[in-house]
């Protein structure tokens, strides 16, 4: 049985329809990449997924488990765990304490295990040195970090990543990809949005194309890209 | 100073504040007693709507509900049932409690100002039916019977400790109750705050959206929130009208009373710090003693600058003095612990 499934999920903002009969389905530790031009639905399908934002048709399911009705709330603590593509740090906590508050409430640690389990990822994540800073103090790409910290401390069996390596360095790419591909290992499933096309090749086994909320296609990222239609409509060149 | 050597100091003050407060009955006069209970019971008033305001985003103009309820609860355990006023004093809280339950229900479905609105017209809506209970005096009240007071448990202990009449007694035991009160509401504003959920309510206040999604529950928080605080106004209330002894719908159930000066108090004092209701309160009353004399120009003063601290301190007065000093008592902070 697949982890996450997505039957038929549409949704409309007015006349806009922004995600259009999505289904697809997630295995248990597979990693998912989603392309697509700016606009394309992607952030949107990925508030359908964690119920930030209520589907106009359609199901969502978690581990076989209808999860459609279900808060947002409820379905970080059966598993889904979320980066924003625009970070929401809670900016007058510290950056520990983003993360305490992520193991507490949806990985369901408490205590010293939940402070040793948020420390290792912050050491995990390149953010122990600021660990006790004020979130709201932080650089952008360290907000990016934070994200991905955070949606890691929620202890989820699925994790979304919205465009978390824009903007960084060639090393600082490489050791996200070495922390995403650690997530991947210890048996994670991954949804990844991303741009940078290197670093999302290099991790995911599946990509999957959006494009004006439809789902293009979804295969071997190598043969997706290969594929003339993605080459016209995602890089914009003419066939 | 380290943090542990700053944490040491601020309890041997408290704790020096503690004992000297508690000794004002024996040492000081009945009028102190008498004006250090009404600011003690407007602090505890202050703490709850500061939680509830300042933490839990729940701007409520109609705490007085709880206070009346709590009071009229206390007067009929008293008066119908024959109960010890210190046990009305629990039954005030838990009544309270169970009328917040409902307020939660309906006030819950609204939002920002809307919700001010609402408790406040969920408050009236309980003034006026109290005011048809017949048998604690309807709309024109009633007053403990004679003696009522005199009689609670402890009096005839603390008469002797404090070697004055029954009535200085009586005064002393609601005093001390009412620093007890206030010193239990502050250690456990502190400690729900440091709690997980205090975590989880301050992520809120930051930020709802990213909140839920990493699984805390908003309206769940908020309405625990809103529950203990009916529990701890209710409290109060009760207590307050053993004092005054005699309880009206509109003394018990005022706005001006029992809202109004409370977010006076929070707001010039620090909304959403917790040293911040107790700056508050010790300015109310120093203006009130100042300014007492001059009927209605008190209230514009203490409007005005309410008005200008919203303007020009938001985070009120311990706020300014905080970020200017660095200096952070009861601090809420979570420091990540230290690794070799
Ligand atoms: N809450 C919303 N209300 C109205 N329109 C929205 C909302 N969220 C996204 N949109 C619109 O939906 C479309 C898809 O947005 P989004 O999912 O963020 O795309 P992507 O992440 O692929 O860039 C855009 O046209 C965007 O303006
Ligand atoms: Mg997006």
């Amino acid at each position: 049985m697949s982890l996450l499934k997505l039957d038929n999920v549409s949704k409309s903002f007015g006349m806009l329809k922004v995600t259009d009969s999505v289904s697809f389905e997630v295995a248990k530790g597979e990693a998912l990449g989603i392309i697509g031009p700016n606009g394309a639905g992607k952030s949107t399908l990925f508030n359908l997924i964690t119920g930030n934002i209520a589907p106009d048709e359609g199901a969502v399911y978690l581990d076989g488990v209808d999860m459609t009705r279900k808060p947002a709330m409820s379905r970080v603590q059966a598993g889904v765990g979320r980066s924003f593509q625009i970070p929401q740090p809670f900016t007058h906590l510290s950056v520990f304490e983003n993360l305490l508050v992520a193991a507490n409430f949806g990985g369901g640690h408490h205590g010293h295990a939940a402070d040793d389990f948020c420390m290792d990822i912050l050491d995990q994540t390149g953010l122990a040195g600021v660990a006790d800073a004020t979130s709201g103090s932080l650089s952008l790409l360290q907000r990016k970090r934070l994200e991905l910290a955070r949606a890691m401390a929620t202890s989820p069996k699925v994790i979304l990543l919205d465009e978390i390596a824009g903007g960084l360095t060639e090393g600082e790419c490489v050791s996200l990809i070495q922390t995403i591909k650690s997530i991947h290992a210890s048996g994670t499933s991954i949804i990844w949005i991303e741009h940078v096309l290197h670093a999302l090749t290099s991790v995911v086994e599946r990509l999957m194309v959006l494009n004006f909320g439809k789902m293009l296609m979804i295969g071997d990222p190598a043969e997706v890209m290969d594929s003339p239609q993605v080459k016209e409509i995602y890089l914009g060149i003419e066939v | 100073m380290t943090p542990s050597m700053k944490s040491s100091a601020t309890k041997i003050v408290a704790l020096i504040a503690l004992i000297g407060l508690a000794l004002v009955p024996v040492i000081g006069s009945r009028a102190m007693v008498q004006d250090l209970f009404m600011v003690l019971t407007m602090l505890v008033l202050a703490l709850n709507w500061n939680m509830l305001a300042g933490f839990a985003g729940l701007v409520s103009v109609g705490q007085q509900a709880f206070v009346g309820i709590g009071a009229y609860g206390m007067f009929a355990a008293v008066i119908l049932w024959g109960l010890d006023p210190l046990i009305g004093i629990v039954v005030g809280g838990i009544v309270a409690m169970a009328l917040s339950i409902p307020v939660a229900f309906f006030a819950f479905r609204l939002n920002g100002a809307y919700f001010a609105i609402g408790t406040w017209v969920a408050s009236e809506t309980v003034r006026l039916l109290v005011a048809q209970w017949k048998a604690l005096g309807g709309g024109t009240g009633t007053s403990l019977p004679k003696g009522t007071t005199k009689d609670m448990f402890g009096v005839d202990v603390i008469k002797d400790l404090i070697d004055g009449s029954s009535s200085a007694a009586a005064d002393a035991l609601t005093y001390w109750l009412a620093l007890a009160l206030a010193a239990a509401t502050l250690l456990a504003g502190y400690m729900f705050l440091r709690s997980r959920m205090g975590l989880g309510l301050q992520a809120i206040r930051d930020n709802a959206e990213a909140a839920k999604s990493v699984g805390v529950d908003p309206t769940r928080l908020k309405a625990l929130v809103f529950v203990l605080c009916a529990f701890g106004t209710g409290i109060c209330g009760a207590l307050l009208f053993i004092q005054i002894t005699r309880v009206t719908p509109d003394a018990a159930f005022s706005v001006v009373d029992w809202t109004a000066f409370v977010i006076f108090i929070t707001v010039i004092g620090g909304i959403g710090t917790l040293p911040g209701p107790i700056v508050g309160v010790i300015v109310f009353y120093a203006l009130q003693r100042t300014l007492a004399d001059y009927g209605t120009v008190y209230l514009i003063v203490l409007g005005l600058i309410g008005i200008s601290v919203m303007l020009f301190a938001r985070k009120g007065l311990w706020g300014m003095f905080s970020a200017r000093t660095g200096i952070d008592l009861l601090s809420l902070r979570h420091p990540a612990p230290r690794r070799p």
